[in-house]
């Protein structure tokens, strides 16, 4: 026998190892890093300021100087699509954040306390489940006012419901494993059951559901934004500059590019982060409820 | 049925309730007022209005006037276009909504069920790859996207259908200005319902019944239309509730690109004017719709599959 071939590997390692045979996935990983890394450099090498107008260079289509043209007020589209993909990456980033760390936390609360006590909580969900949540984040936006913390501080308060229902799931079958029992036999404190032995366990469908929420909240954002109510000037976001150019079409002149980059940038990274987060499940082999 | 229908009434009412308390509290717990942003209001005016909207009246006593209106089917005074009540403005408009929401929901429904049944049984096959790309597809171009992309290239472009606008009369040409909107806005349930069709069918096809059916030598259409489609669509059924809320977000984003009068931009408007009454009047407009359709939807469940209890 050697030791090489007993070497014991983590379900985590396994379901990497299986993500990683998935193509589709491996290969929207590394697009989805490529435009991440864009939307950082691409304003730093570029030559053009993403708020400097030249009123003379209006309305350019694509060219060798204006790699995607230029917009109304004679600003470098290339610059404005990647420095508005900086935006929609940062609200769909920390809006999970926010998301998950509600989620997690209200569902383990309510998978770790049981009886009464879930039953309110969980039915406090099915209720915020039944609300047009939307039409209440128009409402809370225009409130609010228009700016970046608030667009991903309210997109995240009100995307934890389902993160909290899976975490719960799970951790009201952890509690009663006996890996849990034999800690507890051990005279193990209970904070220290839920971060040492349970939240490990649940990390793999948090991970996924986590992935999974960073798309929708990045399309809620783009949403927002098209109707005016997300991000405002000068910021940028791939939803206010697909607004833009739709605002733009008329029957005499197509600005075609106005819509096309930033709608291309936008449904490439969709487009990836669904595949990557569906290849995570797969490779978990999440249940989802 | 009819206790079934009493009980998801009253579960309806409390839903809304809840609704209007949240909305009316997070508005008027919100810093500023609707006369805020008027420069230099005097006061006179300014506490002249108030007493117009019950505005100088205590918290609880303009919750009250305002649920009492709810009650009497009043949506109350519209701040921005006084004097006109909130009735009056969104009930023309909410005839539009609806129709474009029942236009995106049918284009959904009569394209991604055949799409689906056709992928289930050519599995694998041509119609499986088409089905499954268009998914991706619907994943990745939401409707604030794929609409101005289908204007500029069938009506700018092409030339072939109208840019906008809702048609003056129901026939003919009119009819085209239709078309894009409608496809906007079930473009992305296609989609879903296509896979969704595919996935119950392919469920269902492996049963027994099914067999059975074969083995007494009935053909496949029938055996797909008849016997597995009635099994195969339930996930489809229980897709459709939460779609009818996705529908009117939408039908607000696709009522902007093509300017269609609905009531959409009224909300998006109101809202930004902090016009409240209107803001409220719309919002529990668009949630009756949902709550009614997800009745439609659990009776049609219930007749679909029998086992399932209205409850």
């Amino acid at each position: 026998m050697t030791a090489a071939a007993l070497e014991g590997r983590s379900p985590t390692q396994l379901a990497l190892r299986r993500f990683g045979k998935n193509r589709r996935a491996m290969i929207s990983f590394w697009l989805l890093i490529a435009v991440g890394l864009s939307t950082l450099l691409v304003p730093l090498v570029s030559p053009h300021g993403y708020t400097i107008q030249k009123l003379e260079n209006r309305k350019q289509p694509p060219s060798g100087t204006y790699w995607m043209g230029t917009d109304f007020n004679g600003r470098d589209l290339m610059v404005r699509s990647f420095m508005g993909g900086r935006i929609s990456f940062a609200v769909g980033l920390l809006a999970t954040s926010v998301s998950l760390l509600i989620g997690v936390a209200y569902g383990a609360c309510a998978g770790f306390l049981g009886g009464k006590t879930d039953a309110l909580m969980m039915r406090f969900v099915d209720v915020l489940y039944g609300l047009p949540h939307m039409f209440l984040v128009i409402i809370v936006m225009t409130i609010l006012g228009r700016n970046f913390l608030v667009v991903f501080m309210v997109l995240g308060c009100f995307s934890w419901m389902t993160m909290s229902r899976i975490v719960r799931g799970q951790v009201l079958s952890l509690k009663e494993k006996e890996f849990v029992e034999a800690a507890r036999g051990l005279g193990v404190t209970t904070p220290a059951i839920i971060s040492r032995h349970m939240l490990p366990n649940i990390l793999g469908p948090v991970i996924v559901y986590a992935t999974l929420t960073v798309p929708s909240v990045m399309l809620q954002e783009a949403f927002l934004s098209f109707l005016g109510l997300g991000i405002s000037e000068p910021q940028t976001s791939w939803g206010l500059l697909i607004s833009d150019g739709a605002g733009a079409l008329n029957p005499l002149r197509i600005f075609w590019w106005l819509v096309v980059f930033p709608g291309s940038l936008l449904a490439i990274t969709l487009f990836c982060l669904n595949s990557v987060g569906d290849g995570l499940r797969d490779a978990f082999d999440v249940q989802q409820k | 049925m009819g206790p079934f229908l009493l009980k998801r009434l009253a579960g309806g009412l409390l839903t809304l309730l809840v609704i209007a308390t949240l909305c009316f509290f997070i508005i008027r717990f919100a810093p500023g007022n609707p006369f805020s942003s008027e420069r230099n209001l005097p006061p006179e005016v300014k506490r002249n209005l108030e007493r117009e909207f019950n505005m100088d009246k205590p918290l609880w006593v303009q919750y009250q006037l305002r649920m009492k209106g709810y009650l009497s089917g009043d949506l109350g005074p519209s701040i921005k276009y006084y004097p006109k009540r909130v009735n009056e403005l969104l009930l023309p408009s909410f005839g539009t909504s609806l129709q474009l929401g029942a236009l995106g929901f049918g284009f959904a429904i009569l394209l991604g069920v055949p799409i689906g049944i056709l992928s289930a049984a050519r599995q694998n096959r041509i119609p499986d790859y088409i089905s499954s790309s268009l998914a991706l597809v619907g994943i990745c171009i939401p409707n604030f996207l794929l609409g101005p992309i289908l204007v500029m290239v069938f009506s700018l472009s092409l030339r072939w259908l109208p840019v906008a606008g809702w048609p003056e009369s129901f026939g003919g040409e009119e009819l085209l200005k239709l078309l894009l909107p409608a496809i906007t806005l079930g473009a992305v349930h296609v989609a879903y319902i296509s896979r969704l069709t595919r996935a119950g069918m392919l469920d269902v096809l492996h049963k027994d019944f099914i067999r059975t059916a074969r083995a007494k030598g009935l053909d496949e259409r029938t055996v797909f239309l008849k016997h597995a489609l009635k099994n195969g669509i339930t996930p489809v059924l229980s897709y459709a509730g939460p779609m009818a809320a996705y529908i009117f977000t939408g039908s607000v984003v696709v009522e902007k690109i093509f300017n269609l009068p609905g009531m959409g931009q009224h909300f998006v408007d109101a809202a930004l004017a902090r016009d409240d009454a209107m803001v409220m009047g719309a919002v529990l407009i668009y949630s009756c719709l949902v709550i009614a359709f997800n009745v439609v939807v659990d009776v049609g469940y219930s007749w679909l599959d029998p086992r399932v209890r209205l409850t």
